[in-house]
C-alpha cells in the first residue's frame, strides 16, 4: 500500500452548534482521483477546507505527508472590476518564471489569452486560468472545489477530461467537489458520498447502486435534484450568498 | 507668508503620494466604508491625545489600529452584516470623539479643522511628521506589494500558496491607520476616504496594471492637491474640501476619456 498524502480520521466540525461534519475518515493516496458529492450543506466545502488547512477541525486527527504540495482551485474568483490585471500577471503572482506560466497555460489550452485582462475571460476560460494557477506549483495533490462552475455542458465534459489528463501528466492526486454525477463517474477512481457523515464510498459503479446513495440522490437515471447554496445572477454566474438581496429559487418568476 | 503655502503644498503632496497606492487597495478590496469608520474613530484618538497630553499622531494610529482589529474580529462573528457593523462603529466612534472633546473644558479644540482639515496652519513639524510616517507607509506597501495583491485577488488561494494572510491583512490595517493619522491635517477626518477613493477611481481608466493604477492615483491625488490649494490661496475657499472637490472634478474629466 502506498503512503497516503493526506489522512483524516474521525473528523468533526460544527458551526455555531450545528454539526457540519461528523466522524469523517478520508485517505488520499498518490495519483488517486477522489470526488466528493453530496447535497448542499453536506459539508463538502468544509471538508475540502480542512484538507487545505484553511479550517481547523473541532475533533479528529489530520495527518499530511511531509512532501505534500497542494495546488488549489477555488470555487470561483470574484474579482473587483477596478483591479487591472492580466492573465499573465495573475499567474506571475504564484510563479514569477514566465516560461513556466506559459507552459501551464498551454496545458489548459488558453495560452492565447495570456495578455487579456482577467475580467474579460469567459466562465470556462476563467476556470482554466484557475486550473493553470493551481498546477503551477507542481502539486502532488490538486484540490478542486466545483471546478466546472459557470461552464456550459460541453465545456464541463472537456474540463473533466482535462483534469483526468493533468492527473496522468503531473502524476498528482486529485480531490474534487462536484455536483454532477454522470460526468464525474467516468473520470474518478473513488466517489465519496457525503452528507455530514460519509454515506458511502467506493468505485463509481458500486456507489451508484448503493442504497444510501440512491436514498440521497435517487437512482442514477432519475433527474438529479438539489438545492442551491448559492445564487445566480441573470447571466447564470454564481454570486456570493451573503451579498445579494435576491434569493434565486425554483419559484422565481424571472428567467 | 510664502512658507505657509510651501508647507501646505509639501504636506498635501506627501499625503497624496501615500493615498495613491493605498487608495487603490481600498477600491480593489471594497474597503471604502471600512476606511471611513477608521477615519471617524481618529477623532477619539485626538481627544485621548489631548486628555493625556501624548503625541496626537501616535494616539490616532493606535486608536485606528485597535478599532481595525476589533472590526476584523467582529466581522468574523457574522451575526450582523458587515455594513451594518461598520455603520454602528463608524458613527459611534465619531460621536464618542465629539462628546469627549466637549467634556474637556480645559482644552479648546478647533473642531472644524479636525473634521475638514486645516492645511494652511501646517507647521514644519507637521511636514516632517507627514514625510516620516508616509515613508513608513509607502515602504510597507512596496515590501508587501505582492502578498497584498495576492490576498486581494483571492484570500484562501493566497493562504494555500503560503502567504501569511493574517499578518499581511494586519499590516494593511496599520498602513491605513498611518495614512489616516497624516491625512487628518490635510483634509480632516470626514474627507479622508474621498482622498483615498476618488484618485484611485480616476486612475483606473488609464491603467493596465495594478502598479500603474497605484502610481496614477498618486499623480491624480497630487494634481488635486495643487488645484485645491490654488483655489484656497487665490479665492479663499477651505483647503480640504477644495482638494476633494478638485479630485472629484478630475474624476469627472477622466470619465470623458474613451475606453
Amino acid at each position: 500500500m502506498k503512503h497516503a498524502l493526506v489522512e483524516l480520521r474521525n473528523i468533526g466540525k460544527a458551526f455555531r452548534g450545528n454539526d457540519v461534519l461528523v466522524g469523517v475518515d478520508l485517505t488520499i493516496l498518490p495519483s488517486q482521483i477522489i470526488t466528493l458529492i453530496g447535497p448542499n450543506g453536506a459539508g463538502k466545502t468544509t471538508l475540502v477546507k480542512i484538507v487545505l488547512g484553511l479550517l481547523k477541525p473541532d475533533c479528529g486527527q489530520l495527518q499530511v505527508d511531509s512532501q505534500l504540495r497542494i495546488g488549489y482551485m477555488p470555487q470561483k474568483l470574484q474579482l473587483d472590476a477596478t483591479l487591472p490585471i492580466t492573465l499573465k500577471r495573475f499567474l506571475a503572482l504564484a510563479e514569477p518564471n514566465h516560461a513556466l506560466c506559459l507552459s501551464a497555460l498551454r496545458e489548459v489550452g488558453i495560452e492565447r489569452l495570456i495578455n487579456q485582462p482577467l475580467q474579460s475571460l469567459s466562465g470556462g476560460e476563467l476556470q482554466r486560468a484557475l486550473l493553470a494557477r493551481s498546477i503551477l506549483r507542481k502539486p502532488n495533490l490538486l484540490v478542486l472545489d466545483e471546478p466546472v462552475q459557470g461552464v456550459d455542458v460541453a465545456g464541463q465534459e472537456s474540463l473533466y477530461r482535462l483534469i483526468g489528463q493533468l492527473r496522468d501528466r503531473l502524476n498528482c492526486a486529485v480531490l474534487m467537489v462536484s455536483h454532477d454525477l454522470h460526468l464525474v463517474m467516468s473520470a474518478t477512481d473513488e466517489v465519496i458520498c457525503l452528507n455530514q457523515h460519509i454515506c458511502c464510498h467506493g468505485h463509481p459503479d458500486q456507489v451508484s447502486t448503493n442504497p444510501a446513495f440512491i436514498e440521497l440522490f435517487g437512482t442514477k437515471t432519475a433527474p438529479y435534484t438539489h438545492h442551491h447554496n448559492h445564487r445566480h445572477n441573470l447571466h447564470g454566474d454564481v454570486i456570493d450568498t451573503n451579498k445579494l438581496p435576491h434569493q434565486h429559487s425554483s419559484d422565481c418568476q424571472h428567467d | 507668508m510664502i512658507e505657509v503655502l510651501l508647507y501646505a503644498l509639501l504636506a498635501g503632496l506627501g499625503v497624496a503620494i501615500v493615498t495613491g497606492p493605498l487608495g487603490a487597495f481600498i477600491v480593489w478590496r471594497r474597503m471604502a466604508y471600512f476606511g471611513d469608520t477608521l477615519a471617524h474613530s481618529s477623532l477619539l484618538g485626538v481627544a485621548l491625545a489631548l486628555l493625556f497630553s501624548i503625541n496626537p499622531t501616535i494616539a490616532v494610529v493606535l486608536i485606528c489600529l485597535v478599532l481595525a482589529l476589533i472590526l476584523v474580529a467582529l466581522q468574523q462573528q457574522q451575526t450582523l452584516a458587515s455594513d451594518t457593523l461598520l455603520g454602528i462603529l463608524s458613527h459611534t466612534s465619531l460621536a464618542i470623539g465629539l462628546v469627549a472633546m466637549a467634556l474637556m473644558p480645559s482644552v479648546r479644540v478647533d473642531l472644524l479643522s479636525l473634521l475638514f482639515g486645516d492645511l494652511l496652519t501646517v507647521t514644519i513639524r507637521d511636514v516632517v511628521t507627514i514625510y516620516i510616517v508616509g515613508a513608513i507607509a509607502v515602504a510597507l506597501m512596496i515590501l508587501l506589494w505582492k502578498p497584498l495583491l495576492a490576498i486581494t485577488i483571492h484570500e484562501e488561494l493566497a493562504r494555500v500558496e503560503g502567504v501569511p494572510v493574517t499578518a499581511v491583512r494586519t499590516a494593511l490595517m496599520l498602513i491605513i491607520a498611518l495614512e489616516i493619522a497624516i491625512a487628518m491635517k490635510v483634509v480632516g477626518v470626514l474627507l479622508i476616504t474621498a482622498l483615498l477613493v476618488i484618485p484611485a477611481a480616476t486612475a483606473r481608466r488609464f491603467s493596465q496594471t495594478p502598479e500603474q493604477m497605484a502610481i496614477f492615483a498618486s499623480v491624480a491625488g497630487c494634481l488635486a492637491v495643487l488645484m485645491g490649494l490654488s483655489a484656497s490661496w487665490f479665492i479663499d475657499t477651505p483647503a480640504g474640501p477644495s482638494i476633494v472637490l478638485s479630485a472629484g472634478i478630475l474624476f469627472v474629466l477622466a470619465l470623458l476619456k474613451r475606453e
